[in-house]
């Protein structure tokens, strides 16, 4: 424990004077919080590392697009800042525009025009590297399986990743779902997996982590609508007979007011709208916290000495005690979602 | 409100990527996973029923065996006894045929006894008759002599017959 309280010590100390060294020179720096934190919430083109000094250190990303005017483009996003914020045509929209942040282009009249945008931004970029090591890690795993025939249970790191998924198959998988879990199995793990790894791996504050991954609406966006895919296609006619014509007194359910029909039908897109918005908002916020309580060091920093040193050890701890929480709404998360998507599959697949 | 609404090109990217991560997971990762932790299950279930069919078989053995064993001590009990029971009878009956023998030896030597002592009998029977008869004689030859005299060796000769 005294240990562990030394070392904390230390990283306060340092991150103080790091935070007084890079602010004390330019003290009337004047912060945009709102920018700052947006900044590395949102998605962007290119993957922002640090900045030393004023030197940008940044990994240029591609950016592909399709203009109705000019066609198909393939280049760099740094070409932007070599080019002055211009390149071919395209910029990236101001503040205060319709398409803040995004790439847009001109039309002959000068209004803003959005092109065909399917550039491979940082959140993508991190989306595949983080399949990448999903891959790796879980094949990984089947080869120890696949490798000989071994009769213990494994140990290790194989004999973690078993433990997660006997306890997801057996624990949430196959009582929610019945007899025909084995079909959707394979699905629900790598969600599971997918959205614990990129939590996890969006909590890590440098490259190739740190991308607010889950925390974006168009992944989790993604994810929601595979699931609900795996729910309604492979519906039983026991769940859409439930839909269409549920088991109640006949006038709630015909022609001149049918409302269960009706609910029922605005269910369908309700369950995986509610699954999007709870991971997108839990991370989002996660995230959120943490960015605000790391940049309370960096607001205070133009408030005196004291008052810095104070918050600073204040907002160390806190960032601590943050990450720590984050930790576990990542699996939480990661645990809510699968756990939600095979209650849904397993409502879906219901006899009679 | 970009930050509620989905971005095509970020959807884009990320069915292509969930995808193909779904597509090989699904494929070479879990369904390995899950067969080989299925098998590993199966394959202790049936250790398990295989553990209890032995225990059962144990168990039956043990009874078996101790029936055995009780009913082979009953066995030794039974043939003891018989053993016993034998052993008394040929004691029994060699008493009885040491008592037969005796008793025809004694029989034996009665009839024995009786044969001498008729023979006896008839050998004094015997003597005397021939007594009797040189007695006779005797008397015979004397007879011509002396009555007194007669008399007199009437007696010497009883005398000389007499025993002891």
């Amino acid at each position: 424990m005294q240990k562990i309280s030394r070392y904390l010590f230390f990283i306060v100390l340092f991150s103080f004077f790091a935070s007084q060294s890079s602010f004390a020179k330019e003290n009337k720096i004047d912060l945009d919080l709102k920018e700052f934190i947006f900044g590395h919430l949102e998605d962007s083109y290119e993957w922002h590392i640090t900045n030393i000094g004023d030197k940008r250190i940044s990994i240029p990303l591609p950016v592909i697009l399709h203009s109705k005017q000019t066609g198909w483009h393939l280049f760099l996003s740094s070409q932007f800042r070599k080019n002055n914020g211009t390149y071919k045509g395209f910029s990236i929209a101001p503040k205060g525009s319709n398409y803040e942040g995004k790439i847009i282009e001109y039309d002959a009249s000068g209004i803003e025009i959005r092109p065909l945008d399917l550039s491979f931004t940082k959140t993508a970029c991190s989306v595949f590297i983080n399949g990448i090591l999903l891959i790796v890690i879980i094949l990984s795993v089947a080869h120890w399986y696949k490798s000989s025939n071994h009769v213990e249970a494994p140990k290790g790191f194989v004999g973690f990743m078993e433990m997660f998924i006997t306890a997801l198959v057996n624990d949430i998988i196959k009582p929610t779902i019945g007899d025909n879990y084995r079909k959707f199995t394979p699905f629900l793990l790598t969600l599971f997996f997918f959205i614990l790894l990129n939590n996890i791996m969006g909590l890590i504050p440098i490259f190739p982590g740190g991308a607010n991954v889950t925390g974006n609406i168009s992944i989790t966006f993604v994810l929601a609508f595979c699931s609900f895919i795996a729910i309604n296609v492979f519906g039983s006619r026991a769940y859409w007979k439930g839909i269409i014509w549920p088991d109640v007194p006949i006038w709630m359910k015909a022609p001149p007011f049918p409302i269960l029909p009706i609910i029922e039908f605005f269910g369908i897109f309700i369950k995986p709208f509610a699954l999007m918005i709870r991971l997108f908002a839990n991370i989002f916020a996660g995230h959120t916290i943490i960015l605000v309580l790391s940049s309370l060091i960096f607001i205070t920093a133009t408030l005196g000495f004291a008052i810095n040193a104070g918050m600073a050890i204040v907002s160390i701890l806190f960032s601590v005690f943050m990450l720590f929480l984050e930790l576990l709404v990542a699996f939480i998360q990661a645990y809510i979602f699968t756990m939600l998507s095979s209650m849904f599959i397993g409502f879906a697949q219901e006899k009679k | 409100m970009s930050l509620l609404l989905p971005d095509s090109g970020l959807v884009f990217w990320m069915l292509i990527s969930f995808g193909i991560v779904f597509a090989i997971l699904a494929k070479y990762g879990f369904p390995v996973i899950m067969r080989k932790v299925e098998d590993r299950e199966d394959k202790i279930n049936d250790f398990l029923q295989k553990v209890n069919n032995a225990e059962t078989i144990l168990a039956e053995l043990k009874t078996e065996g101790d029936n055995l064993i009780s009913k082979a001590k009953e066995e030794q009990g039974r043939i003891l006894k018989e053993a016993m029971q034998r052993y008394e009878k040929i004691i029994k009956e060699a008493q009885e045929e040491a008592e037969n023998i005796l008793q025809k030896k004694l029989m034996e030597a009665n009839e024995l006894i009786r044969i001498e002592k008729e023979n006896a009998v008839r050998d004094i029977h015997k003597q005397v008759t021939e007594l009797s008869l040189n007695i006779a004689e005797k008397v015979l030859l004397k007879k011509l002599e002396d009555e007194n005299e007669q008399i007199e060796l009437i007696n010497h000769i009883l005398e000389e017959y007499s025993p002891n």
